[in-house]
């Protein structure tokens, strides 16, 4: 292929410059000659800590706070869902790139499908908490006497998500199943994530199924089958007794 | 109004894996090579070191790695009469960006398909004779054989170190692999990895029912490894975090990990990231492209001339800039001419899950790939001719992705939430296993890729549209596979199985495998595939396109084994045809 004709990287470059009119890095990133290796160029996860809602109202947080609790009820396997830290997890989740949907295609126009084509709605998940606990609001107060869900008997909040859950409880203009949901799969993830994330708090729900966590080295325990792994969980911030306790 | 750069010989659009290899072959034949890649780059130690590439939340449930809908989708519809809505988020597959490409966040389980795979048409019309396929069934042959293949799978196998056991070395059956493989030329790089309870339980329940028990074919290695290139490869730590994971130990084969460090010190390659190629840029005849067009992160355009183009993307990428660049004659569902976006095909996967009350499986120790597998239900390993399907899949316990917020496994009837919710997971955990079948996905009249007239991407082009549905074909297919693996399963003493067979229609929501194959297929005629056996485009002879969009169906396997044989055959195929003639290499 004689024909194919050569250019080192100094020509273009030099035949390049002439050219560009905005600086140089507006042309991507080039890399060539050697990895483009940089020290600290990481992005470790940034710690949650707890601390006033970064989202939620007081109210919308007091009703996330006891949804929660009800999805994961403490007990002698586990504190629940609010002492684990899942509703500070909802919340800062809901206050970052995940809550406003960023990344997402969200473009015009939203129409239902099928169930099988998942989710269509052009609400972001921040926007559906904040609509469906308001709507959940007016149907507890509607239904026990002005009091809020955090308020009424733990029964009444089992057979009112439920209801949500199976189809006997209509919250106005939003889907309660599909509220319902996105709670449940986001309750989830703040118990059983990394508690980095503000969830999962002194890696309880870890503890409670036998997961290590953040370990990354199993490879005496591939052939010790059927043994119970002894070493106490870890996060990617490691875990309490392991950081300097500072004298107050 | 895009701004023409000096010409280079050679374009890569996209450098994952078929990039990189064909980026490595070609500057080693001296050719200046320049890749333009849209995601980022993609570093071990800045993207997924040791200290958090073992985030659940961040890499697999918030999809750090993958491409973000919002730069580009796919809309999604069972059949013509649907009308397609977008994927919003990733569902059933997990479409890669950035350098490395799924080689970086895949399982890395690597498999060869059987030798009759690569003639299916011919050999299953051969056995069972023409009318025993359904009809609007549009299966092929490939085009190539698998011996014409095996040398391009032994290169694959030892750039990667891929640690397995061989089932049939030049013709000779070997003790503990599989047996219904194809001859090889020699046995796998490193031995197999070591394998965890619920994997020897299952071989040994399926050795006492007379079948094969092999350890699957793994890309996480089980011992330390150095590649033909130089590049070393470090142990696995069966960490747990591989699919859709990036390797923090540098013990997962990716272009990282086996050509990168090797590619960039050459003094004629260079790679562009964060610019998207929009176009390959053909001449005024139409056969001939003369570079292509992209988009830098200031949203300048700009003009890359070539010789040679070699469109490198993910599959479905591949199709869509295809039919955006106006290369061949897109596919017509209702006369079946033309050839872009025919045969797009899937995989076909269903389990098993089955829960002991005492025993403990420890699912966390775990790699992407290590498992023990039977092959006696894959291919036509079997005879199909009571059963009224073709194809059929691989199945095993395989231990992977056993970590909490995905993994928890419960007993049917137990509730979603809860008190009874929480003693469920917390019993069932460590003492549950799920079996899995690996089945193929045969290609269709009424399935097909193309343009969406209402969706655009971020730059205002159409989407992609995919029409798929599966067929019952593949549904009677995945009831049969579920059914075998359930009964070994049930060998190995469970107090409960449930079977998870495949059925209904195709749900993007789920994830399955992000094995979407074919839409511009490799075969012997123009008029009924797109490519050449080369991967040599029929219509512009300086373009190549590489990747599973080459397969006119899909295999009971994962498809990077045969991506990346494919990749060292085209690359071979330029390197000692085509440079020395350039042209079509296969004449009509």
């Amino acid at each position: 292929m004689t024909s194919l004709s050569g250019v080192t990287r100094r020509s273009l470059l030099a035949s390049t410059a002439a050219l560009l009119i905005a600086p140089s890095a507006s042309y991507g990133e080039t890399v060539q000659g050697a990895l483009p290796w940089q020290p600290d160029a990481a992005r470790p996860p940034v710690q949650v800590r707890p601390g006033p809602w970064a989202y939620f109202t007081p109210e919308e947080g007091g009703a996330i706070e006891a949804l929660v609790d009800r999805l994961i009820p403490g007990d002698d396997l586990s504190p629940g869902g609010k002492d684990t830290g899942c509703a500070v997890f909802i919340d800062r989740q809901l206050s970052s790139a995940y809550g406003q949907a960023r990344g997402l295609y969200m473009r015009p126009p939203f129409q239902e499908g099928s169930p099988e084509q998942g989710p269509q709605s052009p609400q972001t998940p921040a926007q559906r908490y904040r609509l469906a606990l308001a709507e959940l609001d007016k149907h507890c107060k509607a239904a026990f006497a002005g009091k809020p869900f955090r308020d009424i008997p733990d029964d009444q909040k089992d057979k009112l998500i439920s209801g949500m859950e199976k189809g006997g409880v209509q919250l106005g203009s939003v889907s309660a199943r599909a509220f319902f949901e996105l709670l449940l799969q986001n309750t989830t993830e703040g118990f059983f994530a990394d508690p980095v994330y503000g969830g999962n708090r002194d890696m309880a729900a870890w503890k409670m199924v036998g997961f290590p966590g953040a370990r990354y080295d199993y490879r005496d325990w591939v052939e010790r089958h059927n043994e119970r792994y002894p070493l106490p969980p870890v996060g990617i911030s490691g875990r309490p007794g392991w950081i300097a306790q500072t004298k107050g | 109004m895009a701004r023409k750069l000096p010409a280079t010989d050679v374009v890569v659009i996209g450098l994952g894996w078929t990039g990189s290899i064909l980026a490595n072959e070609l500057t080693d034949a001296g050719l200046n090579v320049v890749a333009i890649e849209r995601g980022p780059w993609r570093d071990t130690a800045a993207d997924f070191p040791t200290t958090y590439a073992q985030d659940e939340l961040r890499y697999h449930i918030r999809h750090d790695l993958f491409l973000r809908p919002a730069q580009e989708t796919f809309t999604v519809r069972h059949n013509v009469g649907q009308a397609a809505l977008p994927m919003r988020t990733w569902g059933s597959f997990m479409p890669p960006n950035g350098v490395g490409g799924g080689g970086v966040h895949w399982n890395a389980e690597t498999w060869r398909f059987l030798p009759s795979d690569f003639q299916l048409r011919s050999h299953l019309t051969q056995r069972y004779g023409a009318a025993f396929l359904p009809e609007d069934m549009t299966i092929q042959d490939w085009g190539i054989t698998y011996d014409d293949l095996e040398p391009y799978y032994d290169r694959f196998e030892r750039l990667c170190g891929t640690s397995g056991r061989a089932g049939n070395i030049n013709g000779q059956k070997q003790a503990g692999g599989n047996p219904f493989e194809g001859p090889r030329s020699r046995d796998y790089p490193t031995p197999p990895q070591k394998q965890p309870y619920g994997p020897v339980l299952f071989a040994q329940a399926a050795r006492e029912m007379g079948y094969s028990p092999f350890p699957q074919p793994s890309g996480n290695l089980s011992q330390g490894y150095t590649n033909p290139l130089g590049v070393t490869i470090g142990p696995c730590t069966y960490c747990g975090y591989c699919e859709w994971f990036g390797c923090g130990n540098y013990s997962k084969a990716s272009p990282q990990t086996t050509i990168l460090p090797v590619l960039v010190r050459k003094p004629n390659f260079e790679a562009r990231t964060l610019c998207e190629v929009i176009k390959i840029n053909l001449d005024a005849s139409g056969k001939r492209a003369t570079g292509v067009t992209y988009v830098d992160t200031s949203g300048d355009e700009w003009e890359q001339p070539a010789d040679l183009v070699l469109l490198c993307a993910f599959q479905l990428f591949n199709v869509r800039m295809l039919l955006l660049s106006g290369i061949g004659t897109p596919y017509d569902p209702q006369t079946g001419q033309g050839v872009i976006g025919r045969n797009y095909s899937y995989q076909v996967t269903s389990s098993v899950d089955a829960f002991w009350n005492e025993k403990n499986f420890n699912p966390f120790v775990a790699s992407g790939a290590i498992g023990m597998c039977i092959d006696e239900f894959n291919g036509d390993n079997f005879d199909h001719g009571p059963h009224g399907f073709v194809g059929g899949g691989y199945m095993g316990a395989v231990q992977t992705n056993g970590r909490p917020i995905l993994g928890t496994r419960v007993p049917p009837g137990t509730p979603t939430w809860g008190a009874a919710w929480k003693k469920a997971i917390a019993q069932n955990y460590l003492s549950s296993y799920g079996m899995a079948t690996h089945g193929s996905c045969y290609s269709y009249r009424d399935v097909f890729l193309d343009l969406d007239p209402t969706y655009k991407d971020a730059h205002g082009r159409p989407l992609m549209r995919i029409t798929f549905d599966f067929h019952q074909n593949e549904l009677r297919m995945s009831q049969f596979l579920t059914d075998r693996v359930a009964e070994v399963t049930q060998k190995m003493g469970p107090q409960q199985i449930v079977k998870r067979p495949r059925t209904g229609h195709y749900d993007d929501t789920k994830y399955q495998t992000t094995h979407t194959c074919g839409g511009a297929i490799m075969g012997t005629d123009p008029k009924t595939s797109a490519l050449n056996r080369y991967l040599q485009s029929w219509d512009v002879s300086n373009l190549f396109v590489t990747g599973a969009t080459a397969f006119p169906q899909n295999a009971g396997y994962n498809p990077t084994g045969t991506v990346g044989a494919l990749a060292f055959w085209a690359a071979d195929a330029i390197r000692n045809q085509y440079m020395k003639n350039p042209g079509p290499l296969v004449q009509t």
